[in-house]
């Protein structure tokens, strides 16, 4: 006879997974084309039509009209390249620098660390939007500026995995070998260190790549970032705003956008997060 | 007291099922003790854990007979076994301090055992029948303020709370320093003197002779061997624990190999001579090594030399500094005082840029090779960078008994025995002279550990290669070294031949380590 000394295991419901992760990645896709080519889908994002001023969406105006008579949609879609460009250029200058002051401060001595450390906590302890703010006013508005500070406000992120990952890894019985064998600390570092510690860095830039277009968006609503009449996504929300009670298209639509680039970034990299924590597992 | 038949026990793993014990039949009669000994993946532990109705997650159980007491359990549900289980049968794991609720005193832990139960008695007289010093003091510590024999005295305290009949232990020694293992040891053999009936589980032949009246050997699953212990190790009968005796090391076992593999065809790496200024035959040369960290004074004057093809052990107690040792002389940390020779040439005080040339001279080998390798490196790529540019991955795997087919896996996806020799085999491809081994088969299976140190007494018989060897099992060591040092507290208290200092111990804290090993007292074959 058969008895069960423990409770079976419970039976996994499996939902339809997939489905949400597949929707935003072809979502994903649809945004990089666009930036990329977006001639392909949409007409001059700078073509004013006086007689067709502000118009409802419509057959012949998908998004409607703006105040000059603008399409909505095809400055949307040229919009793209703005906002993509300066979230991936933000997000690459972050994890870059992030990676390399981690490793320096994963690296040296206790007071380089600590000094390294702090400033990470200085630059963490400010809300993002705010610490941009400062750094545009340093770098100048447009497009450069806003990438070099949302580049360095989101860079804590990644230096402090690196750090920790750092401090893990050089404690490795690897490391130790990587000497025995007579390895000079560059070759050491850049051989076992840095390939052992980035590894979830490309996980963490695809979910900060959504903060990042987020607060893209939210400086050039502020008129820091691109300007007019560049069909930037933030600053198209705020030529909007005034607006709003007559004609909720103008920034409503390219706000819903900006939202669905942000979660779709978010379903993606949180199911990269659970196969990679599951591959390292 | 106990008797089951036919028992099975499988788990799903994935989508198939994996068979951990497959078909033991096992009596336990009141007042014996009764050893299941085997190797890791034996089933040992899942055999002795399904009697308690503690057989793990998704297990399923399958018997034809399981009595305890008299009385069919078979269709016992898990609220049945909660009440048996804390007054039939007390539960002694073999790492304490994950057995013990780290957030809870000693004396709360027993204390809730006591409550449960509704059993006569208190924490200070438990914790005092255990032998713990101060017991009323201990009761208020948690189980981090111990050292490891306090918890584990402290564990056992309270798996005999509710008075149950029945002890079981599962490698209740294994993590043990030896002289806190013969401490426990004694415990135990006063608790059966006592009239409690044990089941022991344990990997230690030597552990099992000290204490068991009957052995069951297990392997995959099954019974193997059974029988009173004396006659079972003096004279076994199945080649399995022929060879599991024999793997044993010890003082009787020097010179003779462990393992009953074929000898590797000595292919010897084209010697390589020491380098010119060498001419003496010292290869390390370690004087007045002193390492401070703060006030605390881990290494404490310790003098050593190996020459040419020698094997010298270190042995000592966890705490007494031979790792330190290791990674001084390996040139890891830098002493506080004292000085290390390699070669005939100044080792430490040099800048690591000058050390570089000579490193791969000097090799290492630690108990945990997985850590030891890159983890996104294959076997190839790891031996393939241990040769410099060099070819010869294969002949140098083949040398330490590892075929070409390991070359593409990772060493996670290896054994713990094959990963170890990938290990051997990286150390030996520079041709070292010195190859410093830090515990390097502790944490290997008993016939896995008489191959690997097979393969280390070879090593030195063809290349001449020295060791450092550091271990805390003196059989081991006693096996293998030509000379030892034994250390202390960060002091070497007694060094010189192994034989001089093992048979003829002259400080008492040799004597005191060599009298608690326990010890296989069966003839060698």
């Amino acid at each position: 006879m058969t008895i069960a000394l423990d409770r079976p295991l419970p039976v996994r419901i499996r939902r339809p997974r997939g489905v949400g992760v597949a929707l935003a990645g072809a979502f994903l896709a649809f945004a990089v084309a666009a930036a990329a080519l977006p001639g392909l889908f949409a007409g001059d994002p700078l073509a004013a039509d006086p007689r067709h001023v502000l118009e409802a969406p419509s057959a012949a105006h998908w998004f409607g009209t703006d105040q000059l008579g603008r399409d909505v949609f095809d400055r949307v879609v040229h919009g793209a390249r703005h906002s993509l460009t300066i979230g991936i250029a933000a997000t690459l200058v972050a994890a870059g620098l992030g990676v390399l002051l981690g490793l320096l401060a994963g690296l040296s001595h206790k007071y380089a660390d600590e000094a390294l450390s702090r400033g990470f906590d200085a630059l963490a302890a400010f809300p993002l939007l705010l610490l941009a703010l400062l750094f545009v006013a340093v770098a100048g508005p447009g497009t450069m500026g806003l990438i070099v500070a949302i580049g360095i406000a989101t860079l804590p992120h990644y230096a402090r995995v690196v750090r920790s990952q750092t401090f893990v890894v050089r404690q490795a019985g690897y490391v130790t070998q990587a000497v025995a064998f007579g390895d000079s600390r560059p070759r050491l570092v850049l051989r076992h260190v840095l390939p052992n510690v980035i590894g979830p860095i490309p996980v963490l830039a695809v979910i900060g790549l959504g903060e990042a277009i987020l607060a893209a968006a939210g400086l050039s609503f502020l008129g820091m970032g691109p300007q007019p009449p560049s069909p930037e996504w933030g600053a198209m929300l705020s030529e909007g705003r005034g607006y709003l009670s007559i004609a909720w298209w103008t920034s409503i639509l390219p706000g819903v956008v900006v939202t669905l680039v942000v979660i779709s970034l978010t379903v993606v990299g949180r199911r990269l997060h659970r196969r990679f924590e599951g591959r390292t597992a | 007291m106990i008797s089951v038949r036919d028992l099975r026990v499988t788990f799903p793993v994935g989508r198939t099922v994996v068979e951990a014990v497959r078909g033991v039949d096992l009596d336990i009669a009141a007042g014996e003790c009764v050893a299941l000994v085997g190797e890791s993946g034996s089933g040992k532990s899942v055999t002795a854990r399904t009697l308690v109705g503690l057989a793990g997650r998704g297990a399923t159980v399958s018997t034809s007979r399981f009595e305890i007491d008299g009385k069919d359990v078979r269709g016992y549900g898990e609220r049945d076994w909660k009440r048996l289980r804390g007054s039939f049968a007390g539960l002694v794991l073999q790492d304490a301090l994950v057995s013990l609720d780290p957030l809870r005193t000693v004396g709360a832990e027993i204390g809730e055992v006591l409550r449960i139960h509704k059993a006569p008695g208190d924490v200070v007289s438990l914790l005092s029948a255990v032998h713990v010093p101060e017991p009323s003091r201990r009761a208020k510590q948690y189980p981090h303020q111990l050292s490891g024999g306090l918890r584990q005295r402290a564990l056992i305290a309270s798996a005999i709370a509710a008075g149950p009949p029945l002890l079981i232990a599962d490698e209740p020694t294994t993590a043990l320093d030896v002289t806190v293992q013969a401490q426990i040891l004694d415990l135990l053999a006063e608790r059966r003197a006592a009239g409690e009936t044990l089941l022991l589980i344990s990997h230690d032949l030597a552990v099992v002779s000290r204490l068991a009246d009957r052995v069951l050997v297990m392997k995959d699953g099954r019974v193997i061997e059974s029988g009173d212990t004396a006659s079972l190790l003096a004279a076994p009968a199945h080649p399995y624990t022929r060879e599991l005796v024999r793997a044993v090391p010890s003082a009787a076992s020097r010179g003779r190999r462990l393992s009953s593999t074929a000898v590797p065809d000595s292919v010897a790496l084209d010697a390589e001579g020491p380098p010119e200024g060498a001419a003496d035959s010292v290869v390390i040369r370690a004087e007045g090594l002193r390492k401070t960290y703060g006030r605390h004074t881990v290494v404490d004057g310790v003098d050593l030399v190996v020459r040419r093809g020698e094997i010298v052990g270190l042995v000592g107690e966890s705490g007494s500094g031979k790792t330190t040792v290791a990674q001084l002389v390996f040139g890891l940390v830098p002493p506080t005082s004292g000085t290390v020779a390699f070669e005939g040439a100044p080792w430490t005080g040099l800048k690591e840029r000058r050390r570089r040339p000579r490193r791969r001279r000097l090799q290492f080998i630690s108990q945990d090779p997985l850590s030891a390798f890159d983890p996104r490196w294959t076997v190839r790529r790891i031996v393939g960078e241990a040769l410099a540019g060099k070819s010869g991955a294969v002949p140098l795997l083949e040398r330490v008994g590892l075929s070409a087919d390991v070359l593409d896996r990772y060493p996670r996806q290896l054994s713990g025995g094959q990963r170890q020799r990938v290990a051997i085999a990286r150390a030996l491809a520079p041709r070292p002279s010195l190859i410093i081994c830090d515990e390097p088969v502790s944490a290997l299976d008993v016939s896995v550990q008489a191959q690997v140190l097979d393969l280390l007494a070879d090593i030195r018989a063809t290349d001449g290669t020295a060791l450092l060897f550091i271990s805390h099992d003196l059989g081991v060591v006693h096996h293998l070294a030509d000379r030892v040092l034994v250390m202390r507290d960060g002091s070497v208290v007694e060094s010189g031949p192994i034989d001089d200092v093992f048979h003829h111990p002259q400080h008492e804290y040799t004597r005191a380590l060599l009298d608690a090993v326990p010890t296989l007292e069966v003839s060698q074959r």
